[in-house]
């Protein structure tokens, strides 16, 4: 078979594996709408909690994290999207797929395409909430949502890759305790990095390569950024490209 | 030429030897059966030839292709029911066949109607757009099934396509896999453990016990090599070598404390040999099926041992409904 038919075959590979998570997402109303009233719910009830009583830079403190909870629905989404496959696994659900002629690393790839377009979708549908926000400015939009994507690659490859090696269910718990919130809160989504904080902490939320999307989204949107936008996006796409590799050589050695 | 061919066909998990060193030789458009007891190695060895199993050693050429070497070549050649349930239930089961042709590339422009043909072949069509997980078990089997034949596989493998099934699914499951045989062409792999069915349907058989294969050849053949039909006598002390010394007698053993002689035409010495046994309790005269091959074979019934190695319900429920026919 000649090559550019085998690249063909590969792509309608990828496309069906697509489809199917599209369809599954579709199908599952309630997910969808949990996904999104949760983050409003945070924004309204924790933001203007905590807002009577506090403000960043003179802006208000729900505006201010309102690109960290949109930055919480990426990781909680893509990452817990990824980790799905092990009940996917459970069910034998993935098997009929693993024996078709379709390479490994296509169905990886159909696998996040399908991820991202699930959390972007709710991302969009959650930007679609951005008039309750007076100080986000909406030409912010496409360069936070670019960031926001390629966040999603990158955590929808995180969670496939530990997925590929977990065995069962309980390790949910454990990913979730150990990674997941501990990814969200060092990411600065809810605090400023100014000179209070302990330096450990600034240290560690430094590392953290989901910092730079945050700052990122709140550059686009609040204009208040400590790095330029070409960074932020820099350091993300580095991440998205390490994870990508390691998730497809995981997914590609899952028994 | 052969479209399936092993040589020395080895898999090992660990310490153990689930195929050790299968020889098989299957012509384009045989019907072959698989059959074993639990544990036989049979899902195994369907496995190594699909290509999702890599053999320990050996060698295993489908349809043209080394497993080992090109396995994406052999997919493409083959379908697959597997032992377990596989579908996507939150899929309709016409999204089941499309997410199929799309990974097998099968084109747009006949994908529609190519499902619509494998729905109808299956009795599938008016369900067709409900969620799998509202099926019956043994709609979910008929479409995994369709979904197996979907793409016109050269080969198709069917682990326990019945299993779990009512008798009339049962048939027509078979008659399905009959059909397609004949007007594809298509090479039918199949395991099972309905003996009787086994002996309907495949044209050749082999007998696999602890990854062996013990016996290979037309269930006919199999069934004639016992030398006839089988009498049962359950009796006090039958004298089992007075009955073996006579002539029209081929063998004779006890299963169970029961006395099975195997003879020609049983029905016209029966007069003559009942006489020689005292206080005979019942008798009970049939024909032999693949169980009595096995069985002399082994020593075993091929299905004795299932409960000691933790069959699931449904395959103690399909042995009952088959016993109690
Ligand atoms: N993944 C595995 N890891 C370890 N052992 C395995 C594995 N798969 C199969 N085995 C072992 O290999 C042997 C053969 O198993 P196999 O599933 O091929 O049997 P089978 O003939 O299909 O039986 P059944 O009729 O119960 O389906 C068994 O002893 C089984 O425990
Ligand atoms: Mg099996």
């Amino acid at each position: 078979m000649n090559p550019s038919r085998l690249l063909q075959r590969e792509l309608m590979g990828i496309s069906a594996v697509w489809w199917r998570e599209f369809k599954v997402f579709w199908r599952e109303k309630s997910r969808i709408i949990s996904s999104i009233v949760q983050p409003l719910i945070w924004l309204f009830l924790f933001g203007s909690g905590i807002g009577a009583s506090l403000s960043v830079e003179n802006v208000h403190y729900r505006d201010y994290i309102y690109p960290g909870i949109l930055t919480m629905s990426v990781i909680f989404g893509s990452v817990f999207f990824g980790l799905y496959i092990v009940w996917d696994r459970k069910l034998d659900v993935l098997k009929a797929v693993l024996v078709a002629p379709v390479a490994r690393i296509s169905i990886f790839f159909g696998k996040v395409l399908g991820g991202c377009t699930d959390v972007l979708l709710q991302v969009i549908i959650l930007f679609s909430f951005s008039f309750l926000f007076p100080a986000v400015d909406l030409r912010g939009i496409p360069q936070a949502l670019l960031i926001l994507l390629v966040t999603s690659i990158a955590l929808v490859s995180l969670g496939l890759a530990l997925g590929s090696l977990l065995e069962s269910l309980e390790g949910f718990q454990v990913i979730s305790a150990f990674l997941v919130f501990p990814l969200f809160f060092l990411s600065g989504a809810l605090f400023p990095l100014d000179e209070r904080l302990p330096s450990w902490l600034t240290g560690l939320v430094k590392l953290n390569p989901l910092s730079y999307t945050v700052d990122g989204v709140r550059g686009a949107l609040l204009g208040m950024n400590r790095y330029p936008f070409w960074v932020d996006l820099g350091i993300i796409t580095l991440f998205a490209s390490v994870m990508l590799i390691v998730g497809s050589v995981m997914f590609s050695r899952m028994k | 030429m052969a479209v399936i061919e092993t040589r020395s066909l080895t898999k090992t998990f660990g310490k153990i030897q689930a195929v050790r060193g299968i020889d098989l030789s299957i012509e384009q458009g045989e019907i072959f059966g698989l059959l074993g007891p639990n544990g036989a190695g049979k899902t195994t060895t369907i496995g190594m030839l699909c290509t999702i199993i890599r053999p320990t050693s050996g060698r295993g050429v489908v349809a043209g292709f080394d497993v080992a070497a090109s396995p994406t070549q052999v997919r493409r050649n083959v379908g697959i029911v597997f032992q377990d349930p596989t579908l996507d239930t939150i899929l309709t089961g016409r999204e089941n066949l499309q997410l199929h042709a799309r990974l097998y590339g099968i084109p747009a422009g006949v994908r529609g109607l190519w499902i619509d043909e494998m729905l109808a072949l299956v009795d599938l069509k008016d369900r067709a757009d409900d969620l799998t997980r509202t099926y019956s078990g043994g709609m979910r089997r008929r479409l995994e099934l369709a979904r197996g034949l979907l793409h016109r596989p050269a080969v198709l493998f069917l682990d326990e396509p019945t299993l779990g099934l009512d008798p009339q699914t049962r048939a027509r499951v078979w008659e399905y896999i009959r059909q397609t045989a004949r007007k594809e062409n298509t090479t039918v792999v199949l395991t099972t453990h309905y003996m009787e069915e086994a002996q309907q349907v495949c044209g050749r058989v082999g007998i696999i016990d602890q990854g062996k294969i013990i016996a290979l050849d037309t269930p006919q053949n199999m069934i004639d090599s016992l030398g006839g039909d089988i009498v049962a006598v359950s009796a006090e002390s039958p004298p089992l070598d007075r009955i073996r010394s006579l002539s029209y007698v081929s063998s004779v053993r006890m299963v169970d404390g029961v006395m099975e002689a195997t003879m020609k035409s049983a029905h016209l010495h029966l007069a003559q040999l009942l006489p020689l046994i005292s206080g005979v309790k019942s008798v009970e005269m049939r024909k032999p099926t693949l169980n009595d091959v096995f069985m002399k074979l082994t020593g075993r019934d091929i299905r004795e041992d299932d409960a000691a190695r933790g069959e699931s319900w449904v395959e103690t429920v399909a042995r009952h409904q088959q016993r109690g026919r």
